[in-house]
């Protein structure tokens, strides 16, 4: 079988503020044998101007597809909402000729055109599909046999089903599955798949906290020692913002938020300072010691 | 803006009279032409979003099935300056859970996208759109973070093609929209 090789779409919130993310998914997917691709030229993937002008996120994620197709590559993005639009958008173009059609007349401006030719993957949709659990498994040389997680699969991997069609997203399992594959064991909790509530802190300040500590208390409450996500956005509400979430209600968590990758890395054995475990805001450095 | 205040605004509007000529009976026909509005009029006010939605629960008065009757009911300009249609997570469990297939979500981003034509847009939008607009990128990445990307051991981020961007913001025609709301 050819060494599987992607194009990674990076999006905006990773560069920003989580390169945690990008470092540790790069490192265990040179360990798993996927070669990236650096996308050039890509832009925002769109999301955030949907609310505004939704020609405006069409075209956006339009002209990234097309950089894709211009590649002969298939996308994998490590962010719910890059992966949720990307895809979103890939599949309503090939669908909808209208669509298409109107969306090429925006695109013939500047040099592009459409054809559908490329597939947009998350970065989980690789590990469980493409990669599979069985090759995951041999990687692991040292189990996280005592650990006892929580997992925060997130939106737009699962929803809207019908045009995401992975997964269910009543009761998501990939996030599991991948977890325990570590060793690691990953508790059921209440009201798994609620949202982050990350998408309206820029309009209100105190919805999104809400809603975030009612996450963290549960996880909490069913004894969790960290909590793993798969999406920057997400993890940037329970991590970055958890500090603030204490401070708003008064009240300690202190639940190390983990990103997927560097959970799989310390199974693989891979030198946390490696996975940037020190980047979190939340210390994980006990839970490390641990292992 | 203070939640209270929020509050104390959204009460007296819970006690205004609907008035006839508040109604826009066109409404419902002008927004179902919008993409993912198509369904407006299927929606039978079961209430399943409001019930499944995760901003409902800790908010006042963020009710989608409301805003759903509002748009059937034609109350245009009261939907279109209220704070109500900024707070969904686009989470989509309500398009996944309802069962007239209303993509409540979808309903919910073309009102904001009407919003942004009359005037209305959140300040956190309109750095999103400049961000977008100047460097390709939603955020404005400092220089440090591009810098330290080389001692991490990462390849540099790719520059945008910014005169591309450019051209996409004026033939959707999002340009003019986005100059008039921006002053």
């Amino acid at each position: 079988m050819p060494e599987p090789r992607y194009l990674l779409f990076l999006g905006c919130v990773i560069p920003y503020r989580i390169s945690s993310y990008e470092i540790s998914a790069r490192k265990v997917l040179e360990k798993l044998g996927v070669e990236l691709v650096e996308m050039p030229e890509f832009n925002c993937c769109g999301f955030p101007l949907d609310p505004v002008n939704h020609d405006m996120m069409l075209t956006l994620a339009a002209r990234n597809l097309c950089l894709a197709e211009q590649q002969n590559l298939n996308i994998m993005t490590l962010c719910n909402g890059c992966f949720g639009v990307l895809n979103e958008v890939n599949k309503m173009l090939k669908e909808d000729k209208k669509l298409k059609e109107k969306v090429n007349g925006y695109l013939k401006e500047i040099g592009m055109e459409f054809m559908g030719t490329t597939t947009v993957k998350h970065l989980i949709h690789v590990l469980a599909e493409d990669i599979g659990l069985e090759k995951i498994k041999e990687t692991v040389k040292k189990p996280l046999n005592p650990l006892r997680v929580a997992q925060h699969t997130g939106c737009h991997v699962v929803r809207p089903a019908k045009y995401v069609g992975f997964d269910d997203p009543e009761n998501p399992t990939t996030l599991k599955n991948l977890i325990e594959v570590t060793g690691a064991k990953c508790l059921d909790y209440m009201d798994e798949t609620e949202c982050c509530g990350a998408p309206i802190i820029g309009v209100n300040d105190k919805i999104p906290l809400q809603v975030a500590r009612e996450k963290l208390d549960h996880i909490r409450a069913v004894g969790a020692q960290a909590m793993i996500t798969v999406c920057p956005f997400c993890h940037m509400m329970y991590d970055l913002n958890q500090p603030r979430i204490e401070r708003a209600f008064n009240e300690k968590f202190g639940i190390p938020v983990l990103h997927y990758p560097q959970l799989l890395g310390l199974a693989m054995g891979i030198a946390p300072e490696e996975l940037a475990i020190k980047d979190l805001r939340v210390d994980a450095s006990k839970l490390v010691d641990l292992l | 803006m203070s939640e209270k205040k929020e509050t104390r605004a959204e009460e007296t509007e819970q006690r205004m009279v609907i008035k006839s000529t508040d109604m826009d009976p066109k409404f419902k026909y002008e927004i179902s032409k919008l993409p993912g509005a198509e369904k407006i009029m299927l929606c039978f006010q079961c209430g399943t979003c409001t019930a499944d939605c995760p901003i409902s629960r800790f908010s006042e008065f963020y009710r989608p099935r409301k805003i759903m009757r509002m748009v059937q009911l034609g109350l245009k300009d009261r939907l279109l300056s209220n704070d109500a249609i900024w707070l969904c997570t686009t989470c989509f469990t309500c398009i996944d859970h309802c069962p007239q297939d209303v993509e409540t979500a979808s309903i919910v981003r073309a009102l904001r996208n009407l919003a942004i034509k009359v005037g209305v847009m959140p300040l956190v939008y309109k750095e999103l759109a400049s961000n977008i607009l100047e460097t390709g990128y939603a955020y404005k990445i400092p220089e440090l973070r591009l810098r330290r990307r080389e001692e991490q051991g990462l390849p540099p981020l790719p520059k945008a093609n910014l005169e591309s961007i450019e051209k996409l913001f004026d033939i959707t025609g999002f340009s003019k929209t986005f100059e008039k709301v921006r002053t």
